[in-house]
């Protein structure tokens, strides 16, 4: 029964998410307040039965009912409790349910707490909303029904893919989408203000914390995703420049110029039109990756063809939103044109290079991941674009970006000056060169321009972000905790370059062929097999490695447990690395096969300072946090926070 | 500076900015853009002279051959037209097993194929990108 209520459930939430649309953007349209007093019942009960769908699937997962095909290919009797639940979104039909219970409860969040906000306006946000719901829920309803029987039903389920079952990849989609799904109230916020022909200050300031917190959401989601790749692959890489992690990065870069450019909007009422067009784009290229991700393309276009019906539903709606939505904005965007300038050496020169700078980077990333595509579409060849081209020409528009945001965060509104903050400029400029030197022969090997400059400019930034509040609380200003976030985000920037540019510059890598009872040197570090021996897990077994380490004077630093395990129903092999973690390196080992004649192979790999990179990216999630808890939101805005950590939290 | 004048310096900059960016980028397009052919078409030639190319196929079952303690192995790849053998040293990735597909990234020296990568990939079913189109074992066949 579970199933078909499940069904049933999903068929309410879109008949509610059209009533949603219908009142909210004809009510307000037509100014019929009986038709907007609809709005927000609907989005509530929508919001529930979504849930109520969900909830459906999950009981399914946990109470192994095979008779539903989701479930029978995702799961399985042995599966431990905690990953029958990530079972859920370990697919493509769970996934897309999980989108749209998370867009269902950000749109809640948006109707309970939008209650300050002009009726009309909020109505058509929620009305816009319930468009992106409805297409959704009429996609996951047509092609991608998570409730499907199977007949005949299995006796057991074919489990869940075993690269799957792991803490931070179980917490890895909710937290993404909930990112990726939050640009649509960025999204739906640029629609309404279009659709009136009207776009102030006050608007910019509800959009703000809304855009934070589903940027910040976006943050955490692919640092999960690059720590698990780090040590689940098992290969110890951190970012690949696949497109599975691009089609993540590509709304993240032009969410992150949004962020900027609507502080510009709040301040100072400029940039307004540029400001809608990257609250479309942001949104725009959220429902692309999970297009890109969800559609089969990446793996093969063949694929894509032969089950042509997802990818073309999937297309269409994304030439519906986007088109609509650039449409509006060719209409109404003239309309809003704003009147006041801005000197050339002013914080607005700034976030505009920012943003001109992300949007670059995220328009070459966009070209680089789908040109392959388009040829192979066209039958004009195969090829691949590897990772060195994807590093070259982020590394184009990110180094001038850090530089800018180091001298940046120290200039002001309108017009800055630049005599007052020279010294402190130069002698920033200074300290950080002397220590980025220092590092650089720390280091050793072949001194090379562009790891100085990633060192450099990693240090000037985080004493930028330190330095600049410290002289503003001396002359005796406050800040504002909306500031304290901006300058804690671009500290972690600071120290996610720093993690970033000495883990790949310096990391020292070695497979070994390798007997028990030897050891191997690296980097200083000598490693040594001692044992070897199975262990079993609740639905694997594995053959698991001690790895003794000890430094250069013999001392030994620990034992490491790497594993390689066999998943029992799927039969597939998995490494699981041992790492040893401190504060200025990673030691990685990873346990290859049985090489005959007694031998093993293993993977050795020291990684310096690969740490700070995570850290820093969830001290910019931080900084997000406090910027978008700013009581001048909170006023406007009451409970708002809250009310979506909950939102999170039952996603 | 007036108003005019200013914004066509930053209209200049950004310009200027642009065409580096996409000068820069086109580069290491050209240097950095991997081909990715199957066995047949090494065989036809098609990937003569070039440097290093992808090559994609599946691992013929019963073809990885090991020398014993060495990370040295040979295994030879199949799109069920032509076979050709490729040559890699290093540890294999989770996903690399025989009869199932696999990409392969080196070159070609005297008729076989040198690899310094064996490819895995991030998705949860593991096929590598495009094998399913170019390649299909003729009915029949159980790879």
């Amino acid at each position: 029964m579970t199933a078909e209520l499940g069904q049933i459930a999903l068929i309410l939430a879109l008949c509610l998410a059209l009533s949603q649309t219908v009142f909210g953007l004809v009510g307000a349209h037509r100014g019929w307040a009986n038709w907007m007093a609809v709005v927000r019942p609907a989005t509530i009960g929508q919001a529930g039965f979504v849930a109520l769908a969900f909830l459906l699937l999950v009981s399914a997962f946990l109470g192994n009912d095979f008779t539903v095909q989701y479930v029978a290919f995702n799961s399985n009797s042995e599966l431990p409790t905690v990953y029958r639940v990530a079972a859920v979104w370990g697919a493509h039909e769970g996934s897309m349910l999980l989108w749209a219970l998370i867009l269902a409860l950000w749109s809640l969040a948006v109707a309970l707490l939008s209650r300050s906000l002009p009726n009309a306006f909020a109505s058509r946000v929620l009305g816009v909303l319930g468009t992106i719901s409805t297409g959704i829920l009429l996609f996951i309803l047509l092609t991608s029904n998570p409730f499907t029987r199977a007949m005949p039903a299995p006796f057991d389920g074919n489990d869940l893919n075993p690269l799957l079952q792991d803490p931070a990849l179980a917490m890895h989609p909710p937290i993404l989408y909930t990112g990726y799904v939050g640009f649509a109230v960025a999204f739906a916020f640029a629609c309404a203000a279009m659709i009136e022909g009207k776009l102030d200050q006050a608007w910019a300031r509800w959009t703000r914390p809304w855009t934070i917190v589903a940027w910040l959401f976006l943050t955490v989601g692919i640092t999960l995703g690059s720590w698990w790749a780090y040590y689940e692959l098992g290969w110890g890489g951190w970012w690949m420049w696949d497109p599975v992690e691009n089609a993540s990065f590509m709304p993240w870069l032009v969410g992150t110029a949004l962020v900027h450019s609507l502080a510009v909007t709040e301040r100072r009422g400029l940039f307004r039109s540029w400001t809608l067009l990257l609250a479309i784009f942001a949104f725009s290229l959220s429902l692309i990756g999970t297009f890109l991700v969800r559609s089969g393309i990446i793996v093969s276009v063949h694929a894509f063809a032969s089950d042509p019906m997802r990818g073309v539903f999937i297309l269409a709606l994304l030439a519906a939103y986007i088109l609509g939505a650039l449409m509006l904005y060719a209409w109404r965007a003239g309309q809003l044109r704003s009147s006041s300038g801005f000197e050339l050496w002013s914080r607005e020169s700034f976030i505009l290079f920012n943003n001109i700078l992300l949007v670059i980077a995220a328009a070459l990333i966009f070209i680089g991941t789908l040109y392959p595509l388009i040829l192979a579409l066209l039958k004009l060849g195969t090829i691949t674009i590897g990772p060195p081209v994807f590093q070259l020409m982020f590394l184009i528009a990110i180094i001038p970006l850090i530089g800018l945001l180091a001298v940046g965060m120290h200039s002001s509104w309108k017009r800055a000056r630049l005599a007052p903050v020279k010294t402190r400029l130069i002698a920033i400029a200074a300290v950080a060169a002397v220590l980025a030197a220092i590092l650089l022969f720390t280091f050793g090997g072949r001194v090379r321009l562009i790891v100085f400059m990633g060192l450099f400019l990693a240090i000037a930034t985080m004493f930028s972000a330190v330095s600049e509040p410290i002289a503003r609380l001396r002359r005796g200003l406050s800040i504002p905790r909306g500031a304290v976030g901006m300058f804690v985000a671009h500290f972690g920037v600071g120290l996610f370059t720093l993690g970033a540019t000495a883990a790949s510059t310096y990391q020292v890598e070695k497979d070994v062929s390798i007997a028990l009872g030897q050891s191997e040197k690296l980097a200083g570090y000598e490693f040594k097999l001692a044992d070897l021996r199975m262990v079993e897990g609740p639905n694997y077994v594995a053959r698991q490695a001690d790895v003794i380490i000890s430094d250069s004077q013999g001392r030994v630093i620990t034992t490491l447990h790497p594993q390689k395990r066999i998943y029992r129903v799927q039969q597939q092999p998995m490494t699981e690395a041992g790492i040893d973690v401190n504060w200025q390196r990673d030691l990685f080992v990873a346990l290859g096969d049985d090489l005959g004649d007694g031998k093993w192979s293993l993977r050795l790999q020291y990684k310096p300072l690969i740490r700070y990179l995570w850290l820093g990216s969830l001290i910019m999630a931080l900084g997000g946090i406090l910027a978008a808890s700013d009581r001048r939101y909170r006023t406007a805005i009451a409970g708002e926070r809250a009310a979506v950590g909950a939102a999170t939290e039952r996603a | 500076m007036t108003p005019r004048r200013k914004r066509l310096t930053a209209v200049v900059l950004v310009l200027v900015g642009v065409s580096i960016a996409t000068g820069l980028a086109l580069r290491a397009f050209r240097d950095n853009v991997v081909l990715y052919f199957t066995p047949a078409e090494v065989a036809q030639g098609k990937a003569n002279g070039k440097r290093a190319f992808r090559l994609g196929g599946m691992v013929l079952k019963g073809s990885v051959v090991r020398q014993p303690g060495s990370l040295t192995l040979r295994f030879d790849v199949t799109d069920y037209i032509r076979t050709l053998t490729v040559n890699y040293t290093g540890v294999l990735p989770d996903l690399f097993r025989e009869g199932q597909g696999v990409v392969v990234h080196g070159s070609l020296a005297n008729g076989e194929f040198m690899a310094d990568e064996v490819l895995a990939k991030h998705d949860e079913k593991y096929m590598p990108r495009d094998i399913a189109g170019k390649i299909a074992p003729p009915p029949g066949v159980n790879p």
